[in-house]
């Protein structure tokens, strides 16, 4: 569905992506770990067009779309929640949807979206007018989700969404994006959380300093690299 | 009957409000702090007096004053698009001092530091407003007409877009929009009510030149935003009323009139301060100022 060749992207003169060639299967989960600075973050932001991509190709569903700009990726079927959850706090949990829902022109088509939603996120519509600042850290990221999700998207990027929740949430959210995926979405996971990240993925790259450092399955997490990466081999 | 003074002090409240509630919409909804919205009151003005003293009809003057401002505010959202907080607050006060300069020193166009006297009240064609008080029901009609607009504007979905970029711009662009493309809008449309406010100041003083629209001016304005409230038109209406009448009694205590300009700034500023200190989202706004 996603395939990456060549690709050198960072921030200004900063490279953060050195040379990177990856893909990634329609209908899957594919996480990707690191360590921190490892350029996770930054490779869905290249495939996003969120920083600057110094050279290579991204193709989606055999179309570059290195040069698009963001607000037409989501028309290609993309979305993308970012790090940090990022809803917007002086907003209801439906004003934050409705966001979401504006690609859409009819009132008919955004009202039936986020009926939708709210029927695979019910404690979205318990909480809908309630603010989004007073929501607690897992349901934000449940709220940032679904925000995405309204957009029908065939391929969803992640960004650590168990950043600052605690164990109970953070195997919630893992349940929904299973459950995500078992609709049918394709998902692109960053995430530190590394144990349970690989095992919801089909698929599990490491990058290591820009660079993918191992790509394999479930396996992976038993690899000698990985203790090498995350604990300096010890 | 409404003495002369008072129809005076209400036609200023019609004008400022016009030109607050244009600043409302691109500070306190869209977060851009745009430090150059006297620029735009200054080419709505200039551009409503130099064609109407041109043998141009009020009515074309007064749409041309509000599309030439608006023109201006679309093209500087390109050089400020990245720009944010003080950085664009700098930048647009940059152009608050291009306008004045221009103002000042292309006089074969705006008569430079002499000004440009004799701008006619308007005449409508089949009505003709001579005096201030059918000019106060004109303001009326148009600072009405603007509020409604405005307050349309920012509770359609437009304007909650809007505020979602004040609030996180990268967000909503991961959401499909292209912010710059909308603020580019916010701007020119606050630019558009600034320019006509500009040419009811205009066409109401009868006499305009560059001191009137120099950056001090901003202070004022700015103040009524944020005393009203980040993203309040209410609060707006009413920050206007108070503003514009709190130093109003300064008049009648014998200060003379080249006192009463800094003390009026001087009471604008204490009562920004004080707002800031124990109320900060001012009368009714929805946001705090960060």
């Amino acid at each position: 569905m996603i395939k990456i060749k060549n690709l050198q992207s960072g921030y200004n003169k900063s490279q953060v992506i050195k040379e990177i060639d990856m893909s990634f299967a329609a209908g899957e989960i594919t996480a990707i770990i690191g360590p921190n600075g490892a350029g996770k973050s930054t490779l869905l932001k290249s495939i996003f067009n969120l920083c600057d991509i110094n050279s290579g190709k991204i193709f989606f569903k055999d179309k570059n779309i290195k040069k698009l700009p963001t607000y037409d990726l989501i028309n290609f079927g993309i979305s993308y929640v970012p790090q940090g959850r990022q809803v917007f706090t002086n907003m209801t949990v439906k004003e934050n949807l409705e966001m979401g829902a504006f690609v859409f022109k009819e009132k008919e088509l955004i009202n039936k979206n986020i009926e939708d939603i709210y029927r695979k996120f019910p404690i979205l519509k318990q909480k809908q007018n309630q603010n989004a600042a007073t929501l607690s850290g897992g349901q934000q990221q449940m709220l940032a989700i679904a925000r995405s999700l309204i957009q029908n998207p065939e391929l969803l990027l992640l960004d650590e969404p168990s950043l600052g929740l605690s164990p109970k949430m953070m195997k919630e959210v893992f349940a929904k994006i299973v459950e995500i995926n078992k609709r049918g979405v394709t998902v692109i996971l960053v995430e530190q959380n590394a144990k349970q990240a690989v095992e919801i993925a089909d698929k599990t790259y490491i990058l290591e300093n820009g660079t993918v450092a191992l790509v394999g399955g479930k396996e992976i997490l038993k690899s000698k690299k990985i203790k090498d990466i995350y604990f300096g081999g010890v | 009957m409404l003495s002369a003074y008072i129809i005076h002090l209400l036609i200023l409240i019609g004008i400022y409000l016009i030109l607050c509630l244009s600043l409302q919409l691109a500070l306190g909804y869209t977060g851009l702090l745009n430090l150059g919205h006297i620029a735009f009151y200054a080419i709505g003005a200039y551009t409503s007096a130099l064609l109407t003293l041109n043998g141009v009809p009020f009515i074309v003057s007064f749409l041309m004053a509000g599309i030439v401002s608006a023109l201006f505010g679309y093209l500087l959202a390109f050089p400020t698009n990245k720009l944010k907080g003080d950085y664009l607050a700098l930048a647009t006060l940059g152009f608050t001092f291009v306008i004045y300069a221009i103002a000042l020193n292309w006089t074969d166009l705006t008569n430079g530091a002499l000004g440009l006297a004799g701008i006619p009240k308007p005449d409508l064609g089949i009505l003709q407003i001579k005096s201030n008080a059918s000019y106060l029901f004109f303001v009326s009609i148009i600072a009405v007409f603007s509020y409604a607009i405005i307050n349309k504007i920012v509770k359609s979905p437009f304007g909650k877009v809007l505020e979602a970029i004040r609030d996180d711009e990268l967000a909503v662009r991961t959401l499909g929009k292209n912010t710059f493309k909308i603020k580019s809008y916010s701007l020119a449309v606050s630019a558009f009510f600034a320019g006509i406010a500009g040419s009811l100041y205009a066409h109401y003083i009868s006499f305009i030149d560059p001191s009137s629209f120099g950056f001090m001016q901003i202070i004022p304005i700015l103040s009524i935003v944020i005393i009203g409230g980040i993203a309040s038109l209410k609060g707006t209406v009413l920050a206007t009323i108070v503003l514009v009448l709190l130093p109003e009694p300064l008049r009648f205590i014998g200060f003379s009139s080249s006192v009463v300009g800094p003390v009026r700034q001087i009471i604008y500023a204490l009562v920004l301060l004080l707002i800031l200190m124990y109320r900060p989202k001012g009368f009714y706004g929805k946001v705090s100022l960060e």
